[in-house]
């Protein structure tokens, strides 16, 4: 087990140095000069030139990547242009943010789609089947931008129920930090909740088919036994290791959202990024959002290994 | 189908039911599929026939109709320069469902020949395409669009190219993925021992057992492909002004929400729509092209 | 049962930190702030922050009078090439630092040497300033400028803690220090800025707020819910069309503000090869196209008449507005007449603009007036990183330009049209306008200053290569329990009197 993880870091490695190249190429190939929106309203010359020289923008871009490259080895990721912090300071910042977002996703996701896929799969072609596959469908279908300005509009601005934007940090504020954050997490949650309870309900079609299923339901187990102890258990392996995946795009998923609900988070941080040519930000942000994915990824493979016993004896 | 019915099919037909029309006979079945069907093909209809249909001018501004709620002048009222939004509505059909298209062809066009190549002849090609597709992948798909939209301008051309691009990885590992399966069967060994030539392999034996999870990802894609357009004409990337498209209506209409509401439903319900007739669309085939089922 | 004890704790303990006793106001930004540090900041909302954190030489007041703040009077010799300076003896930087004349010529002289300093062309007429007195300073200028004092009022006259200043380098930013009446607690990038009352004021008692926190929101929907629910105090730059809606709620208050700066077009007439097109070559052309806008029109239909409709770099109301010159009306037969003296009838014209949905509807506006003049305007969406590449560069045919207003008429109007002029994107170069509007910095009589400008706006209305549309203003919003805010033209929040009832 140690070394397939230890070779699956491996060849990340060369997956992040690509990564790292062609993000460091397209923005510098770029249009639009983030130096002269620097250098303020007046545009001095001898600003801009400063600032150019400061940020080694005079150089040619291979040396550019090797001075960033070399300060990556020391754990350095820049500063940002546009607000002299480090960049590493701002991602330690702003991760933690689209995390406690993307948990709260997670979970509401998990909330609805296991149960509603055990549901429809347990009661198969019937009306909370088509329900349950038609709620599904809508939820993959909706455009999330979309259905967040309409819950603003609903629930902030026609109901005042919740605020429509805003965070507060989960340990230190729980009460404003669920008030804020349940909208959004709820918006970004729907596209998981429904290829989670599409895949709920294809495991366990296929796990209740199972001989030993029948076997159980021969032998006379209450339905609910049968369902959960025995389908269920079965089911889960495909449910867990898809989970870790989903988890993966939830980071991703979070850009738009995030831009909506004025959440201060990574998506928000990558996209203004984008937008003001902060050139060490979006370099260092779609870094990490790329070590994560490929975490996750190998997280899900080895839940895959780990909870499939024949596969743990392949190992 | 009883045995009896079964006999009395001439010979001929027997012969004539390719696996295509026993796919189209599945897919007709499924009346969800066909639903989603109808659905895209009326949206396909309206764009094709949007300039002939009695709509005034959807770039035809009117001061003294600004931001009128829906009404029998305006069925799904004005904007915020006084243009009929059902009209824009329908001029956008051909903006968001050109640009689902497209970008979902530049992906298959690109992709596909890449994964054919890569998976067939394996060796470092395939190392360096497998190491370049999960780069790709490992970067957020609309991150990945919005820089490349950034970079190329924005016009809805563009936007289209963009998503092509960032959607293009998924089509390399999948064919990729269906190449490395088929290769070792049976008749693809045959063809090779027969001496037939790569390309013939390629073309004649491989690419069309490759096809059926193709066209279904395909299907898939355009909803995603529609939902991306909008997204980067929301944040500015997309179609500009003054032609309309669903996008860039919402990023509009999300200035206007306390005080027209109306700007923000229409679009948002067309995209909607238009997605999930194809997300029906795409499960219908996924069903009617799985070789598994009967 | 652990969890359901530990759950209840942290309820109660926020529950008994929500109502705080000090007051504290939460004022809802368009944009987050850049650099904390006057002298490289660039930002508009980065002096909003100010207005409160760092104290100036001299303020000014809502109808546009320079005022006493740090320093209490000052004179300028006949020639206009020294400016003596007397400073408050009561100030202290929030370090506990003294503030004097010493502090002074640091700052200046930091403002002016440091290499990140953004404030180099603000301050290039000064020479030397040095302390002639414990508490007196004296600017020496190369040359004649009296909007010096104007540059005072503004990022260029805060006094930042030299000690502090010193030991950060181009890191102030990160914890600023300075002397005004509330002092840095703490910055969450695109989340907050946090200040507190600084006991040590001069004046701490006209400042009744304990706190204030600055809170980027950009979406202009989002900053009125957040107003609306009570989870902000305030919200600047409310947008024109939520004015009506914001003037309707019984709970909220506004008022509104013409600014200092403008809203314009400018032509590229000489710049690279794209000025090569009917409307760069041909003053006729901008004529026609200048008159083919109903200003008015735009702003009603698209600002729901809250800003000012205009022609020239000042608003109507300021002082320095020529009033032989009134905002045109729409007069479509002169365009076309003008076009067909120019031997045009139709001309395909790119008209670059921000992307930011406001201004494009704008532009569609005008994109639709001027059709009937015989104008094929193509709108080119641009990011701003984007245009502002595009317009130095001179990769535009027309470019849609904003710039906040500078108090003296000078930074309005010399860097955009003087043949040398560091923002002269359009390329336009005139010996005779040049000449005026060098002459203008060195009048210090009002009245005849006025004069040189006027003279030099006879040639900028014929010319035309910056077509100007109008003047923003700033729309401010706020619960009704938020009292004695007062709106100046540069759009700042000043803290002074402003207080909220609990």
């Amino acid at each position: 087990m140690t070394s397939y993880i230890a070779k699956r870091l491996l060849v990340a490695i060369p997956t992040l140095l690509i990564v790292s190249v062609f993000v460091f190429l397209l923005q510098k190939l770029l249009p639009g000069d983030p130096i002269l929106a620097l250098a303020g309203e007046e545009r001095d010359p001898a600003t801009i030139e400063f600032l150019r020289a400061k940020y080694h923008l005079n150089d040619p871009i291979v040396w550019q990547y090797i001075y960033w490259f070399r300060d990556l080895l020391h754990g350095d990721l820049g500063i940002s242009l546009r607000t002299n912090q480090p960049v590493t300071e701002l991602i330690a910042e702003k991760l933690p943010v689209t995390i406690q977002l993307a948990v709260l996703a997670m979970i509401i996701a998990m909330g609805i789609g296991i149960p509603a896929g055990i549901l429809a799969a347990v009661r198969k072609n019937s009306a909370l089947d088509v329900a349950a596959n038609l709620v599904a469908l809508s939820g993959l279908s909706v455009p999330n931008f979309w259905l967040g300005i309409m819950l603003i509009l609903l629930v902030s601005v026609n109901l005042g129920w919740l605020p429509a934007s805003g965070y507060a940090p989960l340990f230190s504020d729980p009460v404003r930090a669920l008030e804020t954050m349940i909208m959004p997490a709820f918006v970004l949650s729907t596209p998981l909740a429904a290829t989670l309870m599409r895949h709920t309900r294809s495991a366990m079609l296929g796990a209740l088919k199972a001989d030993y299923v029948r076997t159980a339901r021969a032998k006379g187990l209450s339905p609910r036994v049968v369902v959960l102890e025995h389908g269920f258990r079965n089911a889960l392996l495909p449910i867990v290791t898809l989970s870790a995946l989903l988890f993966g795009d939830l980071l991703a998923g979070a850009v738009l959202t995030e831009q909506i609900f004025t959440i201060p988070g990574f998506g928000k941080l990558i996209v203004d990024a984008v937008f003001n040519r902060d050139y060490a930000v979006v370099q260092g942000v779609v870094l990490c959002t790329a070590v994560g994915f490929i975490l996750m990824n190998l997280l899900a493979d080895v839940l895959y290994v780990l909870l499939n016993p024949r596969m743990r004896a392949a190992l | 189908m009883t045995i009896t019915a079964t006999t009395e099919v001439p010979p001929a037909a027997l012969l004539r039911d390719t696996p295509f029309r026993r796919s189209w006979r599945k897919l007709a079945a499924n009346r969800a599929a066909l639903v989603g069907l109808v659905i895209v093909a009326f949206f396909a209809l309206v764009a094709l026939l949007a300039p002939i249909l009695p709509l005034p001018d959807p770039m035809a501004t009117s001061w003294s109709a600004i931001r009128k709620a829906p009404s029998a002048a305006h069925w799904l009222g004005t904007d915020e320069i006084g243009r009929d939004i059902l009209s824009r509505l329908v001029w956008g059909t051909r903006a968001s469902l050109s640009a689902g298209i497209v970008s979902v062809l530049i992906a298959v066009v690109i992709g596909v020949p890449i994964g054919l190549v890569s998976g067939y002849f394996g060796g470092w090609l395939d190392q360096i395409v497998s190491r370049m597709t999960e780069a790709f992948l490992a970067m957020p798909f609309l991150i990945l669009a919005i820089a490349l939209a950034a970079f190329l301008g924005p016009s809805l051309g563009n936007a289209m190219i963009a998503i092509g691009l960032s959607a293009m990885p998924v089509f390399v590992r999948l064919t990729r993925g269906q190449v490395l399966a088929v290769k070792t069967e049976d008749y693809v060994e045959g063809a090779r021992s027969v001496g037939l030539r790569h390309p013939r392999i390629l073309w004649r034996y491989i690419f069309p057992n490759v096809l059926p999870p193709i066209v279904v990802q395909a299907t898939l894609t355009i909803a995603t492909a529609i939902i991306a357009e909008a997204s980067l004409s929301f944040l500015g990337l997309g179609q500009q002004p003054p032609s309309p498209s669903w996008g860039s209506m919402l990023n509009t209409a999300k200035n206007f929400l306390g005080q027209a509401p109306w700007m923000a439903l229409s679009p948002g319900a067309a995209i909607f729509t238009v997605v999930i007739a194809f997300n029906l669309l795409g499960d219908g085939l996924a069903d009617a092209l799985d070789p598994r089922e009967t | 049962m652990t969890f359901r004890r530990l759950a209840t704790c942290l309820l109660l303990s926020t529950a008994l930190a929500g109502p705080a006793l000090s007051a504290d106001l939460r004022i809802g930004l368009l944009d987050d702030a850049d650099v904390l540090d006057p002298a490289q900041s660039r930002t508009y909302v980065g002096r909003i922050v100010y207005a409160a954190l760092c104290d100036k030489l001299v303020d000014i007041s809502t109808d546009l009078q320079i005022v006493p703040q740090l320093a209490t009077d000052w004179t300028w010799s006949d020639d206009a090439r020294s400016l003596v300076m007397n400073l408050r003896q009561d100030a202290r930087f929030h370090d506990g630092e003294p503030f004097n004349a010493e502090a002074v010529v640091y700052n200046i002289e930091r403002m002016k040497t440091l290499p990140e300093s953004r404030r180099k062309s603000e301050l290039a007429s000064v020479e030397s300033v040095a302390a002639t007195g414990p508490y007196q300073v004296t600017f020496k200028l190369g040359k004649p400028d009296v909007s010096l004092l104007a540059q005072l009022s503004d990022r260029a006259g805060m006094m930042v803690s030299p000690k502090a200043a010193a030991a950060s380098g181009a890191n102030f930013g990160a914890k600023p220090v300075c002397s005004g009446p509330y002092r840095f607690v703490e910055r969450i990038q695109q989340d907050r800025i946090v200040l507190e009352k600084f006991a040590g004021h001069w004046d701490a008692a006209a400042y009744p707020l304990d706190r204030v926190t600055y809170l980027p929101i950009p979406d202009s929907t989002v900053r009125l819910a957040n107003l609306r629910s009570g989870d902000l105090d305030m919200v600047e730059r409310v947008s024109a069309t939520d004015a009506a809606s914001v003037a309707a709620d019984a709970s909220l208050k506004s008022e509104t503000v013409i600014g200092l700066g403008y809203q314009a077009l400018y032509v590229n007439v000489a710049n690279g090869a794209r000025a090569d097109n009917p409307l760069g070559k041909d003053k006729r052309v901008r004529q026609a196209f200048s008159l083919a806008i109903d200003r008015d029109a735009i702003n009603q239909v698209v600002y729901e008449g809250t800003q000012a409709a205009g022609n020239q770099p000042f608003p109507p109301e300021s002082p320095w507005f020529d009033k032989t010159f009134p905002v045109p009306a729409r007069d479509i037969e002169k365009a076309k007449a003008l076009m067909a003296e120019a031997g045009v009838t139709s001309v395909d014209i790119q008209l670059q603009a921000a992307n930011v949905p406001v201004t494009l509807q704008a532009m569609q506006v005008v994109q639709s007036m001027v059709a009937e003049a015989g104008f094929n305007v193509s709108l080119q969406a641009t990011e701003f990183t984007t245009l502002l590449a595009a317009q130095s560069s001179g990769d535009f045919q027309i470019s849609r330009s904003d710039w906040s207003g500078r108090l003296d008429p000078d930074g309005n109007i010399h860097q955009f049209i003087t043949c040398k002029g560091g923002q002269n994107d359009v390329k336009y170069c005139n010996p005779k306008l040049d000449a005026l509007l060098d002459e203008a910095r060195t009048v210090t009589d009002p009245v005849a200053r006025k004069a040189k400008y006027d003279a030099a706006n006879a040639i900028m209305q014929d010319d035309l290569p910056i077509i100007y549309l109008g003047n923003q203003s700033y729309i401010y919003a706020f619960d009704k329990n938020v009292t004695g805010f007062k709106p100046y033209p540069d759009g700042l929040i000043r803290l002074r009197g402003m207080d909220k009832a609990e």
